[in-house]
């Protein structure tokens, strides 16, 4: 746009007779434009807040406490009946919990025969211990009766205490945390045994009902699962799709009511295709609940349009002359096609395809419908098993009471922006490097 | 043999198929007559005549035999009385059916000395990880191994046949190749065919969201009728117990509707005046350096998942705002954890990338001249922007916030975690009110009985709302292709 000369304006007004109201009109063109500032710091402000409240929420997800000692594997306590040649389930049985105890007994100095204090010990384990020595023992049955260092996981409450998220202030019958822990916690940080180590679990485990155990590994495997069948589906669909109705179809009634048609599912409100994947696929069809199998064919349907609609821009973007120099020189329409238009049209499908499976990767409702939200504590070994999804996995963390699932709520909210951001990232770099403006 | 493997075998056939041809097309072109196509469609014509008629007869195949098995199992199984054990004709034929899939699952051994009784089978079936119906009886064991036969019966015959379609395909392409053999065209009508097959998708997805809600909805409505749906003002549909015939709940449309209309025209209230603002500001204020960092800020913001979103009302927003009235009266909040205006919020602030590069097109097609003449009278940007661009663009941006507003009455995750659960009807905005994206979701999570009006208003509900949508969306698109057009 051309700006007014300076000049002309001083002269304008300057003009004793012709009062236009000129003061008044500037003061309204400034406070437009306060306006429209206005609005974009509205936007980009709750976009910065939001992102700080959940990254300030989140980020300790990733920490996790664990208290390093070392454990004695005593044969005593495992198989005390030394039957684990003949009955290997002595192995699956045994009592892990009291491994730990017997060490955290050693290393805090408390008298073995304290029965009391000793049970009060436990509030600091978490559960998952049992699980974590038995794996330690299961791969490597050996270690029976040798000592080893185990960073054992801290329960949920004292690692929250552990991070400063528990007032301490408040008095004992009203915390989680007994006066009596959070001594021996100081003791073992003044010890340096008891540390925040960064939280693989979260990113391994499955469900389970305690935040120190639970992880989003069914749900990425899950989401994983979904992404290959809605890639594998949606997109040679998707291309054929465009390149039919954009170089090949006639324009008529047909064509007319296909168009109108991916307009229009475009703009479907998500969980209506939830409810077609219920009716159809599970109810109709028989498939599995659950199954990311059912979720990936949903998925599909919904990203099929915005694949179809960026393709065909993409398409449309590629200038005549070179379908006319492909037909002249002999090329069948086919030919010219899938041999000149569709590999210059790539970048513009690959962008389209991208932002398409970012956007199926944040969905949730229809995924709620056919059955994801499930605990499944197993890794899904294949499409076709129960699994949940990332989005979903969040969702189910959102409806759990205790203020640590909410640190790994938020925690799981980074990961998914995490992938979602690197997708858009890889979307608009594709566009910038490989965009021809013919 | 398992369907799978055949198809495995058919796709190998055509590779074969496929080298064979290219090579057979290949010798064959020995410079004395100009050959028609180039070898490798001879290839590829093999290849396709080899896979496709097989696998559409493979598809058949299992398709009729699955509903012969399924007559079969109805005509062994005894004539029912009114005592039988298994409480419907269907029920009993996918017992049997199960119990059948269990079986496959055994060995050779324990099948050849079967146990006569399901309680002796059970133990069986168990070690193998089958877990079965305890309403199992007895008569169906020697039904299900019987169905097993007629199955795998079934299932040789078929790859048999298939397998021979196969071949035989492959070999008629292959006898076909000629110097002057038209493989090209043949393949490219194929093709052709692919292409338009996978365009009906669109068509097929939206007939399967309309008839599979429809006979749903048609089954609720046998059992509600449509006037107490469309126009009742309660909505209590109680729980779906199995067998509980008299407590019939209440379905009234009225509430969910209304609280999906109110919290989509807070969302409004919100996103469009700060949308449009932003898309006005970023056409025709915007340096490119700024346009280069807000535009795909604003793109980020699209790019976030609802729940994110939701989770932020929930856990942040709502609090804060319940704490915030709370200060203000020195006592009780007058703003709930969950509210119309909470969850509205936080959807218009959603919303508000979409208004933007909506109405960001519209008014970038507007053309430059109309711009340049208003300019050139005197008028400042502002009232060029005010008085030209903006009624030039109207239609359009009506047509923007249509599609805005179906997006806001179609968003679930913001409304399933912020706007509650409650069906109130009120006019108080910093009340709970719940919508019909909110109770689809509800009415299906959990276990459900596929056949209580419990589980199929849920249909009812996704049927007015595509609907709904339906009519906005094409309305929308029909104002904005127009005006589009008439600028071009």
């Amino acid at each position: 746009m051309t700006d007014i000369p300076m000049d002309t304006m001083v002269r304008v007004a300057a003009h004793p007779r012709r009062d236009i109201g000129l003061k008044a009109r500037y003061a309204a063109e400034r406070r437009f434009r306060i306006y429209g500032m206005l609005a974009i710091s509205v936007g980009l402000a709750f976009l910065a807040i939001m992102l700080i409240a959940i990254v300030s929420k989140g980020y300790t997800a990733f920490w996790q406490t664990t208290i390093s000692v070392p454990i004695t594997f005593d044969e005593k306590v495992i198989d005390p009946s030394n039957k684990r040649a003949i009955d290997p389930t002595v192995l699956i049985k045994a009592n892990y919990p009291k491994l730990a105890e017997k060490a955290l007994v050693a290393k805090l100095g408390i008298n073995p025969d304290d029965k009391p204090t000793i049970l009060k010990l436990k509030g600091l384990l978490s559960e998952g211990v049992r699980v974590q020595l038995r794996d330690i023992v299961a791969a490597d049955p050996s270690v029976i009766g040798t000592t080893r260092n185990v960073n054992i996981l801290a329960a949920a409450n004292l690692d929250s205490a552990f991070k400063g998220q528990i007032d301490l202030g408040v008095e004992e019958a009203r915390r989680k945390v007994s006066d009596q822990q959070i001594a021996w916690m100081n003791k073992l940080k003044a010890d340096g045994a008891m540390a925040e180590r960064f939280n693989t679990g979260l990113f391994s485990y499955g469900a389970s009902s305690r935040p120190e155990t639970s992880g989003m590994g069914v749900a990425i495997i899950g989401s994983f699962y979904m992404m290959v069948i809605v890639l594998v589906l949606a997109l040679p669909i998707g291309v054929a799709a465009s390149i039919y109705l954009e170089e090949f179809a006639k324009k008529n009634r047909f064509t007319d009511l296909i168009e109108v048609n991916i307009n229009n599912l475009a703009a479907v409100p998500s969980i209506v295709f939830g409810l077609l994947g219920l009716a159809v696929f599970i109810n109709f069809l028989g498939m599995p609940r659950s199954a990311a199998f059912v979720g990936g064919l949903v998925l599909t349907l919904m990203t099929l349009p915005t694949i179809i609609i960026a393709t065909r821009a993409a398409l449309a973007a590629v200038p005549p002359s070179i379908r006319s120099a492909a037909l002249g020189l002999g090329a069948s329409k086919m030919q010219m096609v899938f041999q000149h238009i569709l590999p210059l049209a790539a970048p513009g499908i690959l962008t389209g395809t991208i932002i398409g499976l970012a956007r199926a990767l944040g969905e949730t409702a229809p995924l709620l419908l056919i059955g994801m939200v499930a605990f499944v504590a197993d890794y899904p070994k294949s499409p076709f098993d129960p699994a949940t999804a990332l989005p979903v996995q969040i969702y189910m963390w959102a409806n759990e009471a205790e203020r640590a699932f909410v640190e790994r709520m938020s925690g799981a909210i980074i990961i998914l922006l995490v992938f979602l951001m690197a997708m858009n990232v890889t979307a608009i770099v594709l566009r910038r490097r490989f965009e021809r403006r013919w | 043999m398992s369907s799978l493997l055949v198809l495995a075998i058919v796709v190998a056939i055509g590779l074969v198929a496929f080298v064979i041809g290219r090579q057979r097309a290949a010798a064959q072109d020995n410079g004395t007559v100009k050959p028609h196509s180039r070898a490798h469609y001879h290839g590829w014509w093999a290849c396709l005549l080899a896979v496709l008629p097989a696998v559409l007869l493979l598809t058949a195949w299992n398709i009729g035999s699955s509903v012969y098995l399924d007559r079969h199992i109805h005509a062994a199984l005894p004539e029912r009385t009114a005592n039988s054990a298994v409480a419907s004709e269907a029920l009993d034929v996918s017992l049997v059916k199960s119990l059948a899939k269990g079986l496959r699952q055994l060995d050779a051994n324990t099948l050849a000395a079967l146990p006569a009784t399901f309680a002796d089978l059970q133990p069986l079936l168990a070690a193998k990880g089958v877990a079965l119906a305890t309403d199992t009886q007895d008569y169906m064991i020697p039904i299900a191994v019987e169905a097993n036969a007629v199955q795998s019966r079934l299932g040789m015959i078929g790859a048999a046949l298939t397998l021979l379609l196969s071949v035989a395909g492959a070999f008629y392409a292959l006898g076909q190749i000629r110097p002057r053999a038209r493989a090209r065209n043949n393949v490219e009508r194929l093709m052709l065919w692919g292409l338009l097959g996978a365009s009906t998708i669109a068509i097929l997805t939206t007939v399967g969201i309309v008839l599979s809600m429809l006979f749903q909805t048609i089954q609720f409505f046998e059992s509600v009728s449509p006037m107490s749906f469309f126009f009742g003002t309660v909505w209590d549909p109680r729980f779906a117990a199995a067998g509980s015939g008299g407590s019939q709940g209440q379905f009234g449309l009225i509430p969910l509707l209304a609280g999906t209309l109110y919290i989509a025209l807070v969302a409004l209230l919100v996103a469009v005046p700060v949308g449009l603002m932003s898309a006005v500001y970023m056409a025709e204020y915007a340096t490119p350096r700024i346009r280069s960092v807000v535009k795909p800020a604003l793109e980020l913001l699209a790019g976030i998942p609802t729940i994110v979103y939701g989770i932020f009302a929930v856990v942040t927003l709502g609090p804060f705002l319940r704490d915030l009235s709370a200060a203000l009266t020195g006592g009780s909040p007058f703003i709930q954890g969950q509210s119309i205006f909470t969850a509205g919020l936080v959807m218009g602030m959603m919303l508000i990338p979409v208004v933007s590069s909506l109405s960001d097109d519209i008014i970038t097609a507007v053309p430059r001249a109309m711009r340049d003449g208003s300019l050139g009278l005197g008028a400042t940007r502002s009232e060029t922007i005010k008085r030209v661009i903006l009624p030039a663009a109207l239609p359009g941006i009506v047509g923007a916030i249509l599609l805005t507003a179906s997006r806001a009455i179609g968003e679930t995750m913001i409304v399933v975690l912020a706007a509650g659960v409650a069906a109130n009807l009120t006019a108080n905005p910093f009340e709970a009110m719940t919508t019909i994206t909110v109770k689809i979701v509800n009415q299906l999570t959990g276990d459900l009985e596929f056949n209580s009006p419990q589980t199929l208003v849920a249909f009812a509900l996704g049927i007015t709302l595509f609907a709904l949508t339906l009519v906005m969306n094409i309305v929308a698109l029909y104002i904005v292709r127009k005006y589009r057009e008439q600028y071009e």
